[in-house]
């Protein structure tokens, strides 16, 4: 692959493929010293809180939704979200990713209610991944450009790239068939950093893509970055099964041996994020779906963030996956690993 | 890279023996990049793609133990309310669910019982070779052979003779810890010391029985004590050729007296590369997926590791400890874990002959 040339499909495939495992990781450690020449890692205290798990999109891949009706549905109170806030303000906590459910009712004046509600506390606010910022303009009948507005309007500081999982129909098809398309997922990310927000890229993997689905979001999520530098952050993580639809599918078992969800896989995976995604400056580690040892490994394959505390974790933990790392734990991780913790505030900084 | 890894990596290529400082230049690393290519290089040299794995089952007869190490959240004193000591006929169930299984070794360690008598123990030997032939006993660790010939007032040969001829197949290589006393007496005072662990095992491969060893680390141990640990057991290697594989044991706290973290996911990958670099007269380096998590233990094989262990099937020891993996590992999801990290999975006996290939392609 040439030096600074945008790679094409078929290097991006053979890198995920055949490249051996410690070619790969020694150039994402490359990549990862050109930009952050300092032993620097970054880490936040925050908490997931999830409005709702009412969610009409129905994912197989997905462990968390509910019916309306199921016995389990619920919607969080203003009350109950603000004692959570509280209990992340006691444990040096600075932000709140803030997700939700598709629920069927839920317009933006709902959305802004709920923005209101975290900004009355001195806290950063991470929410809404384009799946609901899409879901709002519908219900609302307004255009992604004002729902945006508004919601910025409301207070809300950050997006998160959740419900990307992989940018390519044909995957999404597949798992996600009630979910927006890729070029929604974009066409949200695009207005969003249009009007000033910073925002994550995530992405699943490991449910039925193959290497070249992968390299196509890798692709597209670079060529998204040339245009708009808005993505501060990077962050691969694993497909989880447990209590999935998708785990009683057979053609997902034989697709998943055959894939990168495994511990050698996730390094792989990451380390070719790393590479292909020279435009976003921080890689992060899923130590939530990889658990801590392999999250560590992963700082010498191309990350240089260990993501957050995580207070509170719900949709990875509907799945049975129940890692779990304190900030103390997440601090002396990175120390043995010979780098610098440093707490951060918000995103990662992107200049 | 650093320049003592340099010089490191030159003596890996022209397959010169690594001294003790350079093993301790690798503990030291972090660059593991280079010492996990090393390890591998040095590895795949010797073994080639192929990543073996057993059909076993383990099993502890007893957690009643008159020695009480502080690193040991397994053991009992008797009459405590979680103490047990199985009867010949759960032994015999277990060995008979390993056999449906397909299982071709039982491994079984427990503590020093302290009113057992040696008979029970080569009653236990001769039944289950009797009704089990096609299983391999792999049983007792270094301490409990020592144990036996205290309660007896044998010879240390004596004992072996007699337990090989009740059926012992080979030893497993536990009880080990650390060598050096400064450490071993503060974790594990009561326990046999570092030179006789070592004598027992030159008896045990003087009467023709291969065993393995172990270290066990991530307590309150320094790197030097490691090295020095490394060291006795490659001198002892040299005099006997009679170890099999070297498996590192990872620390666990939990219900233990010593108070400390679980171990990293580099200290685990660069306990087990050191090994293959450092122990160049072991054929195999184990990585125990039920101490480091199957996750590290697949990313283990690019360090240096040849050896995944086996099903397991029923584990109390480290689970006492609170290893967070699960008690087993089907065939299929060992196979399938090898193959993922891109090598050749073989299922092996206990003296590492080939039971079956599994080569790419293979259901």
């Amino acid at each position: 692959m040439a030096k600074g040339a945008v790679p094409t499909m078929e290097e991006a495939v053979r890198l995920l493929r055949e490249t051996p495992l410690f070619e790969l990781g020694r150039a994402a450690d490359e990549v990862r010293r050109r930009l952050h020449p300092g032993r620097a890692v970054g880490y936040i205290v925050d908490r997931n809180v999830n409005y709702t798990n009412i969610c009409g999109c129905g994912c197989s891949f997905c462990a968390f939704y509910r019916e309306p009706s199921a016995p389990d549905a619920y919607v969080l109170s203003e009350e109950i979200l603000s004692r959570k806030i509280e209990e992340t303000l006691l444990l040096g906590g600075t932000q709140i990713l803030l997700q939700g459910g598709l629920h069927p009712d839920w317009t933006i004046e709902d959305a802004e209610r709920l923005v209101r509600a975290v900004k009355r506390h001195p806290i950063r606010l991470h929410g809404f991944s384009p799946p609901e910022v899409w879901h709002f303009a519908i219900r609302s009948g307004l255009s992604i450009r004002e729902v945006i507005a508004r919601l910025i309007g409301a207070g809300l500081d950050s997006i998160p790239g959740g419900g990307a999982e992989i940018l390519d129909d044909e995957v999404r098809k597949k798992i996600s068939p009630r979910k927006i398309g890729w070029e929604q997922w974009a066409a949200v990310m695009r207005e969003a950093h249009r009007q000033g927000l910073r925002a994550s890229a995530t992405m699943m993997f490991g449910s039925v893509e193959t290497a070249e689905s992968i390299a196509r979001h890798l692709l597209r999520i670079r060529e998204l970055q040339e245009e708009t530098g808005g993505f501060s952050s990077f962050i691969p993580w694993t497909f989880q099964s447990g209590n999935t639809a998708l785990s009683l599918d057979p053609a997902f078992g034989e697709g998943a041996a055959a894939g990168f969800n495994h511990a050698v896989g996730y390094l792989r995976v990451l380390a070719v994020s790393r590479l292909l995604l020279p435009n976003i400056r921080t890689v992060q580690v899923s130590w939530v779906t990889m658990g801590a040892k392999v999250a560590q490994v992963g700082l010498f394959f191309g990350a240089n963030d260990f993501g957050s505390t995580m207070i509170e974790e719900n949709v990875v933990a509907s799945a049975g996956v129940a890692y779990r790392m304190s900030e103390e734990e997440i601090d002396a991780t990175i120390r043995d690993a010979g780098f610098q913790p440093v707490k951060r505030e918000g995103l990662p900084c992107w200049t | 890279m650093e320049a003592d890894l340099r010089t490191i990596r030159d003596k890996v290529r022209a397959g010169r023996r690594l001294s003790e400082e350079d093993a301790l230049a690798l503990y030291r690393s972090r660059d593991i990049l280079s010492v996990g290519e090393m390890a591998d290089f040095a590895n795949r040299r010797k073994n080639g793609d192929r990543v073996y794995f057993i059909v076993n089952r383990h099993i502890n007869p007893t957690n009643i133990c008159v020695n009480r190490c502080q690193f040991c959240a397994f053991s009992k004193t008797k009459g405590e309310s979680l103490a047990y000591t199985m009867t010949m006929e759960e032994v015999l169930r277990r060995a008979e669910e390993a056999q449906a299984q397909k299982a071709t070794e039982l491994h079984i360690v427990g503590g020093l019982h302290p009113d057992l008598p040696f008979d029970f123990y080569l009653a236990m030997l001769r039944t289950l070779r009797e009704r089990f032939p096609s299983m391999h006993l792999q049983a007792f660790t270094a301490v409990e052979i020592d144990y036996f010939a205290k309660i007896t007032g044998l010879t240390l040969d004596e004992v072996i003779r007699r337990l090989k001829e009740a059926g012992l197949g080979s030893l497993p290589g536990g009880g080990a810890e650390i060598f050096a006393p400064e450490i071993r007496n503060r974790i594990c005072p009561e326990k046999i010391s570092g030179d006789r662990w070592l004598e027992v095992m030159e008896a045990v491969h003087a009467a023709e029985l291969r065993s393995n060893a172990t270290m066990l680390y991530g307590h309150v141990e320094t790197l030097e004590s490691r090295v020095d640990h490394l060291r006795r057991l490659r001198e002892l290697q040299d005099r006997t050729g009679g170890f099999q594989s070297f498996i590192p044991l990872a620390f666990h706290p939990k219900n233990t007296q010593i108070a400390k973290g679980y171990t990293t996911g580099l200290e685990d990958l660069l306990a087990l590369a050191v090994a293959r670099l450092y122990l160049d007269n072991f054929a195999h380096v184990k990585s125990f997926w039920i101490m480091v998590g199957p996750k590290l233990a697949q990313i283990s094989l690019h360090f240096g590791v040849n050896d995944i262990d086996g099903t397991v099937v029923e584990e109390r020891i480290t689970h006492a400890a609170g290893a967070q993996a699960g008690q087993e590992m089907t065939v299929s999801e060992l196979v399938t874990m090898i193959r993922q990290a891109g090598h050749v999975p073989v299922e092996r006996d206990t003296l590492y002959n080939v039971v079956r290939e599994w080569p790419e392609g293979s259901a």
